[in-house]
């Protein structure tokens, strides 16, 4: 614990940069996933083909997207951005696919209802589609928000400074309580974007349910929606 | 461009292919990783997770235990190990083989709760035993969401197997790890591209295989579904499904 004490403002400036680079990648996902989870749904060919392209990006793994960056964007290895970018891929692979469900969810009685009391397309999806998806769509934000969360670190391998400095330095130092203290601080990090994010879906939608991983009848699975396909 | 020239010159160049560091040897020690993680990790996952969708018993700890690892930073795990086990190929195996777990365990009982109830019920009525419900009716009928649990299990082992390259160990993250000190881009490109062929070749095998397990008749059932049948309890059902798949770190 002395050597939490003694760096405590080198953890707490790491802790920064980590929350740094996982917010824009959640927020980024999740406001690029609505329009294509709805264009997923308009057309039958273009759910197949977006949400297949979003399979094989979802399939690539972190490190080797990393260092693939800089090549693709024209970026310098160190930059930042290159990190930013490719958990932005990651979190908008994922909720396209659970926009997509979510939206087609909402019954087509009250899609039909609404159009005919006269909302308008856009309207609707607005102040009918959204608001009935949204208990949904936080669940899968919080799925991408503990993952970004927990990825950012690989980062570091290639010098985007995160939590994840702690292993390489811990590791080059052999000092484990080093490693544990940044273990700690991402999980950490990761439970405060969760209560923030439960706590926004209470505020913005108090009338949902609480979803919980319960509420999960059997027999109800039999859906076509099998990952990964 | 002159990078993505170098980068194939490099994986063109037949000096790469001979010797122990060769491309053919990197990509075998990466498979045999991967599949010695596998094959761990469903020795423990596969018998729990069809014992929770048989029984439903002990759900909520299927459901809890995932999330909770899923917030674990992998390259830290791997590390911590490696300094508390010593170095060698013990410590990331104990990681990933944890890791893989929760995928495989949450298609093994997701699986066999996508059984239709009636079916079982059925089943039951027509005289079988337990033993024979869960072998002649659950698992034959579950075997393509079984087989997507394996699947996210081996993509996230392949791509764990790379970071955990950061300790003295073969694999095709040694290229990266190797290039990155001595700024050899082209080689880390190399490897990288070489990760994500071998990512998606698993990603396209399982794929496939999902296809040849899934029984015709399930099949059929699966593409009458159509979209104004959805309902919000199936997409939440799904997104839940959906949900305990997603692999730890890539």
């Amino acid at each position: 614990m002395t050597w939490l004490w003694a760096n405590l403002g080198l953890v707490w400036q790491l802790t920064l940069d980590h929350v740094a680079l996982s917010v824009p990648p959640i927020i980024l996902g999740f406001l690029l996933a609505l329009p294509l989870g709805w264009l997923a749904n308009r057309h039958q060919p273009s759910r197949g083909v977006l949400l297949s392209i979003g399979g094989v990006l979802y399939a690539i793994p972190s490190l080797p997207l990393f260092v693939m960056m800089p090549l693709i964007l024209g970026t310098k290895i160190l930059d930042p951005i290159n990190v930013v970018v490719a958990l932005s891929i990651y979190a908008l692979a994922l909720m396209v696919r659970v926009a997509s469900d979510a939206l087609a969810a909402v019954d087509t009685d009250v899609i039909a209802s609404s159009t005919a009391i006269g909302y308008s397309d856009w309207s609707r999806f607005w102040r009918v589609e959204l608001p009935l998806a949204g208990p949904v769509l936080l669940a899968g934000l919080r799925v991408v928000s503990v993952s970004t969360v927990s990825l950012v670190s690989v980062g570091a391998i290639v010098g985007v400074d995160s939590v994840g400095f702690l292993f390489l330095n811990g590791f080059q130092r052999a000092f484990p309580e080093e490693i544990l203290i940044g273990i700690i601080a991402s999980v950490l990090i990761a439970f405060v974007f969760d209560v923030v994010l439960v706590l926004a879906g209470r505020v913005l939608m108090p009338w949902a349910p609480v979803l919980r991983s319960r509420e999960h009848p059997r027999g109800l699975m039999t859906e076509k929606t099998v990952i990964g396909q | 461009m002159n990078q993505l020239f170098a980068t194939f010159a490099w994986l063109l160049d037949p000096a790469h292919y001979a010797g122990p560091d060769a491309i053919q040897v990197r990509v075998g020690e990466q498979v045999e990783y991967t599949l010695l993680t596998l094959l761990l990790a469903s020795i423990i996952a596969l018998p729990a997770g069809l014992a929770i969708g048989h029984t439903g018993r002990g759900r909520t700890l299927g459901v809890q235990i995932p999330a909770v690892l899923r917030a674990l930073p992998t390259l830290g795990l791997v590390i911590l190990l490696a300094l508390m086990v010593g170095l060698g190929l013990l410590a990331p195996l104990i990681a990933l083989v944890i890791l893989a777990i929760p995928p495989i365990l949450a298609g093994a009982y997701s699986g066999l709760e996508s059984v239709d109830r009636e079916t079982v019920d059925a089943a039951r009525a027509l005289g079988m035993t337990g033993w024979q419900v869960l072998w002649k009716v659950e698992i034959p009928l579950s075997l393509s969401l079984i087989t997507g649990g394996l699947r996210s299990a081996a993509l996230q082992a392949v791509a764990t197997w790379t970071i955990a390259a950061i300790l003295p160990l073969g694999g095709l993250g040694r290229y990266i790890f190797d290039a990155l000190p001595v700024q050899d881009y082209p080689k880390m490109l190399a490897g990288s591209m070489l990760v994500i062929a071998l990512a998606l070749v698993t990603d396209a095998l399982f794929a496939l295989l999902q296809k040849v397990v899934t029984p015709p008749g399930v099949r059929a059932g699966r593409a009458s579904l159509v979209r104004a049948k959805t309902t919000h309890s199936h997409a939440r059902a799904a997104l839940f499904r959906h949900a305990s798949f997603i692999r730890n770190e890539r």
